[in-house]
């Protein structure tokens, strides 16, 4: 995972809550075994006008002008805001794929499904998480000034504005660290190796019905 | 100090280390994979150079991209046409091969649907963590298990340190009390409990299904409650162990033996919420006030009774809800205010990990029975979750019912569902479905899904639009039977 650094990024507004990882990335999309080359279905439904295949050359297909992504200003965007309860549904990890494919580095939302949350972050993408009015201020910023861009400093858990206002953000230590650091949590997790044995053989003696040899 | 809640309880059996910034390693017992999550996973196992920590645990079947027509499924992966979901069931047999896991193949009679296969094999047990690459992990919890969907890089993680990282969740209630009516089931339960929390109401929460209610559900009624609670946001819903859920698994094939079945009896029997545990959050419902639920959004939120209309988009006091709303009633073709009986059916589909199992096909074969399907009606099917519960069905009559009344009898997996196989609604058909997901495009680009209870379905097909499936005859006749 690449290391999470300060960026200044241009925002697109996806106007809409429940934005569930069906809508992200449709299922027929889901066959692939890789994990890369989603990008250009991200919202497929919502970008296109006809209805994508696996596999399919897309700049030949017919864009949706009204879908915010297609608009020329919103060209390059990396930050992604939107509405609440933003990514809902399947545990799909395709989904924070195909929106880190595109360019995507952070999402800002009034909240998150918890599926969706931990994927994101297993991927290298921050959400943010801001009160509903702040997000509201965000979309009607984004709105009224073409190239607006955020500055996301994770390190010290701030966004700044283009007006100079900053908005401070919670995000646990240990997702902050991982993002920032770019770190493999099984690599982590194994460093616990002897515990997760200790760990086993006490859970074998007290319930040994939860150990099976193969039938 | 106050009590535990049954959550509390598996959590602290399975906590391996707690970490000082919030984190914790949670002991994993059991992981349920399938072709669609996995591919990515056995992949970064095989790039890190790893192996999985502990095979036994792991247990496989494909299920999404199954067909489901008998002349398919009988020429086995062969029959898949399409050569990209060909790849990926494929893949699922070489890397069980390969790492030495046990799968139940395309025509092994075990195979199904792994949220209806797992607890049919006794492979989800109570006290049990339970993980699987699918969000309808939940379903696990109606055995007092602790069950969780998680992403490809969890199921990697799973697989390569039989632990998940995890944050303790919030507590929730959700109580159901009071007996509920006639020809009201499990999923008019959950679908009203959705509709009153919202999607994202559980959010951050584990919830506790419970109430007289919930209590006089069958193991089959129970999973179709918890497998929903991830469309109220949970991403654990969990049901008290009993005589019911006792019951169900004895003798099953994974499930413990002898001394040691007694053993585990004693222990499951401590698997519920402590008289005095806490809840950071209690919601109650009244049986007698549920009646049959029919979705008419694109959310399973989005969600009212039979004998409701559909809302006026512009009554909602939120702006977000009044957009939602409208761009739902556009997306669906439907109107404000428009009676829930008169929305036409162009589809049926009973089956799905939430409602696919042999009391799920019992309750639609009642409704079907001796009756014809509309001819209005484009296509019925009946997708059963599992090839045991096929049999089942079979050994009972059911299918000769279903096929008698015109309904197309299939091959277990998840199907309609989410359509990542040939079962699919064309643009804007509408389908009375027994799933779990009413989003835009789920069921096939640009249809419509209205989720239902297995009888509502069945009764929506004979008449072609819904109908109020306790103004059937059926449905005294069943009373009368089982009074």
């Amino acid at each position: 995972m690449k290391k999470f650094e300060r960026f200044k990024g241009v925002v697109a507004p996806l106007d809409r809550a429940n934005v569930d990882t069906d809508l992200i990335i449709p299922k027929q999309f889901l066959k692939s075994i890789k994990r890369t080359g989603f990008g250009v279905n991200l919202f497929d439904e919502l970008r296109y006008l006809d209805e994508g295949q696996p596999g399919q050359d897309c700049s030949q297909r017919p864009l949706n002008p009204d879908f915010v992504l297609n608009q020329q200003r919103f060209k390059g965007s990396e930050v992604l805001l939107a509405r609440r309860n933003f990514g809902c549904g399947s545990s799909r990890e395709h989904a924070p794929w195909a929106l880190e494919d595109f360019g995507f580095k952070v999402v800002i939302a009034p909240s998150f499904a918890d599926i969706f949350y931990n994927n994101s972050f297993k991927n290298g993408i921050l959400l943010i998480t801001f009160p509903e009015d702040v997000v509201d201020r965000l979309f009607a910023e984004v709105e009224l000034s073409e190239g607006y861009q955020l500055d996301v400093d994770l390190e010290n858990q701030r966004v700044v504005t283009p007006s100079g206002e900053i908005l401070e953000f919670e995000v646990d230590e240990f997702r902050k660290h991982c993002l920032l650091e770019g770190l493999d949590d099984i690599g982590l997790t194994l460093k616990d190796e002897d515990a997760i044995r200790a760990f086993e053989q006490k859970h074998k003696a007290a319930r040994p019905w939860l150990f099976r040899q193969s039938a | 100090m106050s009590g535990q809640t049954l959550y509390d309880k598996l959590w602290n059996q399975h906590l391996v280390k707690q970490r000082d910034d919030g984190t914790a390693l949670i002991y994993i017992d059991r992981q349920l994979l399938h072709e669609v999550t996995s591919p990515q996973a056995f992949e970064g196992l095989r790039l890190a150079n790893r192996k999985p920590w502990r095979l036994d645990a792991n247990l496989a079947t494909p299920d999404h991209n199954v067909p489901t027509t008998i002349k398919e499924r009988a020429e086995g992966n062969s029959g898949i046409k399409d050569p990209v979901s060909l790849i990926q069931v494929q893949t699922l047999d070489d890397n069980c091969l390969e790492y030495g896991i046990e799968e139940f193949k395309i025509n092994d009679p075990r195979q199904g649907i792994v949220h209806v296969v797992g607890p049919e094999q006794g492979a989800t047990l109570p006290g049990m963590t339970v993980v699987c690459g699918d969000s309808h992990t939940a379903t696990h919890g109606a055995f007092g298990a602790l069950a969780h969907g998680i992403g490809t890089s969890e199921v990697e993680h799973v697989m390569a340190t039989q632990c998940l990282l995890a944050q303790k969740m919030k507590n929730m209630q959700v109580r159901v009390e009071g007996a509920l009516g006639l020809g009201v089931t499990a999923k008019d339960v959950v679908l009203a409990i959705i509709g009153k929390i919202g999607t994202a109401g559980g959010t951050g929460y584990a919830i506790e299904f419970a109430g007289s209610a919930i209590a006089s559900l069958s193991m089959e009624g129970r999973m179709t409650v918890c497998n929903m609670a991830i469309e109220a946001g949970a991403r654990v819903g969990l049901i008290a162990v009993d005589d019911t859920t006792i019951d169900y698994l004895a003798k099953r094939p994974f499930a413990p033996t002898a001394e040691q079945w007694e053993a585990a009896v004693t222990d499951w029997r401590n698997l519920v919420s402590d008289d005095d545990a806490q809840f950071d959050k209690v919601v109650i419902l009244q049986a007698e006030e549920i009646e049959p639920q029919v979705s008419w959004g694109t959310s399973p939120e989005m969600v009212t009774g039979i004998s409701g209309q559909v809302p006026d988009p512009l009554a909602a006091l939120d702006e977000t809800v009044q957009r939602s709303h409208t761009r739902a009633l556009e997306y669906m073709g439907l109107h404000a205010n428009q009676k829930i009986t008169d929305i036409k059916l162009d589809k049926i589909f009973i089956g799905s990990c939430t409602n696919s199992r042999i009391e799920d096909l019992r309750e639609a074969a009642k409704v079907a029975k001796g009756n014809k399907v509309a001819n209005s009606i484009k296509l019925a099917m009946v997708v059963p979750g599992s090839g045991l519960v096929k049999r089942q069905a079979e050994a009972e009559g059911l299918d000769k019912i279903f096929i008698e009344a015109g309904f197309e009898w299939r091959e277990p997996g998840c199907s309609m569902c989410l359509a990542m196989n040939a079962d699919k609604l064309g643009a804007g058909e509408h389908c009375a479905s027994t799933s779990n997901r009413n989003f835009e495009g789920r069921q096939g680009y640009g249809g419509r899904t209205h989720l239902v209870s297995p009888a509502m379905a069945a009764a929506a097909a004979i008449a072609g639009h819904f109908v109020d499936v306790r103004s059937l005859p059926a449905n005294d006749a069943t009373h009368a039977q089982e009074a």
